[in-house]
């Protein structure tokens, strides 16, 4: 309970005396490219595989002659856009921005460069996590919406190679009985796993104390903190949106 | 000038300052000095804010620092500047940048003005034409002088220097002090040193204050040290050898 409470100081002060509006706007534009740009090959990596895993995987399972073969672009379809890119993305998005938000800050706390920053009257944690929450925001639906397109290309590639279902077939269960709500219901997952990375990383490494060692172990428990999280908002919001 | 009163710290209920009070002048070093543990880097972070004291008041000048509104201890905080025992300048930055940080973030300097004051700060601490290399290509002396470039870059009125000189060799060690002694006396400002190093002391130390124990044992002038009159002290000053064939 102690920790949550400190949590939410901490949220607190990333929105009080802040610096100028032209301080920020160099800072989130750089953790964009840091959060952003460096993340896309691995995003784009796994959605690739995860779709075409999704098809071979949906067909390998759909035996009954009674079931046609455009299912399983619709499969691919839904998981993708409801759970896969938002939801395993996120956890990737966790081990690999959220350990490096955690290690950064915590590097600068143990050599004294947030001291610094207080020292010099500026509101250390608005100036340093302000920028990676921003960030953070503007990019992981980015990536979402990139993952979600790659993977069901990737389905799409691994359905001719495989031959389990025709480029046409797979293009009409792609755009069958589509509701435009499971991209709404997307979007919202990723923001809020996006806020849920860049304050719970951001937190464990802004308070971190020690040395070395310590920077590794707030590394660690930012990724795993950060993936309860976004399974537990998971479970929420799906409670939540799709009734 | 900084007057502190009756300053108090404990940590986990054991007590690290124990009513530290005290009035350090502008113009000439003030040093805090003592043994490892006896609560120096403690007493100079409650001075700047970085640890809120149990009791106490911190005056800069005529304003009061412990309760102050956030306004103004950012207000204070923006004439402060310190040297942290590590140099903790910004590894990655430039020399450069690492300077110009708080004309970037505090003023609305132009640049080519903030490049002038930053080429003017480096030239000042012997470092000129090393605008251009990261933190990590050069030496520890080096970034304790990048960081006293930082710390009065923004014409701060107040100077704060932890273990100026821990980790560096004795001549570079007096370089530092030298430096610390010039920028004090040439802006008239009010430094705070805190050190354990007795070459320093016997250097730079125009007015000095040993802690002992979490409480203030003695204050005085480097002249005075050799007839203090207090044992922990004298312990303290002549624990060397070469300290104690001078005596």
């Amino acid at each position: 309970m102690e920790a949550l409470g400190k949590y939410f100081i901490f949220l607190g002060k990333l929105f009080v005396n802040r610096e100028s509006f032209a301080t920020y706007a160099k800072l989130v534009i750089d953790e964009c490219m840091a959060i952003g740009i460096n993340s896309i090959f691995l995003v784009s990596l796994v959605s690739f595989f995860m779709g075409a895993v999704t098809t071979i995987q949906t067909a390998y399972n759909l035996v009954s002659p009674l079931i046609p073969d455009y299912v399983i672009s619709l499969v691919v379809r839904d998981m993708t856009i409801l759970e896969l890119a938002p939801t395993i993305i996120g956890v990737i998005y966790a081990g690999k921005v959220g350990s490096s938000m955690a290690s950064g800050l915590g590097t600068m706390r143990i050599s004294e460069q947030i001291d610094a920053l207080e020292v010099m009257g500026i509101n250390s944690t608005s100036y340093l996590v302000l920028p990676k929450l921003l960030g953070s925001i503007f990019m992981y639906p980015l990536l979402v919406i990139l993952a979600g397109l790659l993977s069901i290309m990737g389905g799409y590639l691994a359905g001719q190679l495989t031959e389990v279902i025709t480029p046409t077939e797979y293009i009409y269960g792609i755009r069958f009985e589509f509701n435009p709500y499971m991209v709404t219901f997307a979007m919202i997952k990723s923001f809020v796993f996006a806020f849920l990375v860049a304050t719970i990383s951001s937190f464990k490494g802004y308070y971190t104390t020690g040395g070395a060692v310590e920077v590794g172990k707030a590394s660690t428990a930012a990724v795993t903190q950060s993936v309860i999280a976004i399974l537990t908002a998971d479970y929420l919001l799906a409670q939540l949106l799709l009734k | 000038m900084i007057k502190i009163e009756n300053i108090h710290k404990s940590f986990q209920g054991k007590p690290i300052l124990s009513g530290i009070s005290g009035v350090f002048g502008q113009g000439k070093p003030n040093l805090i000095i003592g043994a490892s543990g006896t609560g120096k880097s403690v007493l100079l972070k409650c001075i700047v804010g970085l640890i809120t004291p149990d009791e106490g008041r911190i005056y800069y000048g005529d304003k009061e620092f412990t309760n102050a509104s956030r306004d103004t201890k950012t207000e204070i905080r923006r004439d402060i500047g310190m040297l942290f025992q590590g140099g903790a300048l910004f590894d990655s930055k430039t020399v450069e940048q690492n300077v110009m940080f708080p004309l970037d973030v505090l003023t609305k300097m132009p640049l080519a003005e903030k490049i002038d004051r930053v080429n003017f700060c480096l030239e000042r601490v012997g470092l000129k034409g090393q605008n251009k290399k990261m933190p990590s290509e050069i030496s520890g002396g080096m970034q304790k002088r990048v960081g006293i470039a930082r710390a009065i870059v923004n014409n701060s009125r107040f100077l704060f220097c932890d273990e100026p000189n821990s980790g560096l060799d004795p001549q570079t060690s007096i370089l530092i002090d030298d430096l610390i002694l010039e920028i004090t006396e040439e802006y008239n400002i009010t430094t705070l040193v805190v050190t354990h190093d007795m070459n320093s002391v016997l250097g730079i130390g125009s007015r000095i204050m040993f802690l002992y124990q979490g409480l203030k044992s003695w204050e005085g002038t480097k002249d005075e040290i050799t007839d203090s009159g207090v044992k922990e002290f004298d312990d303290f000053v002549f624990a060397n050898k070469v300290m104690q064939r001078l005596r």
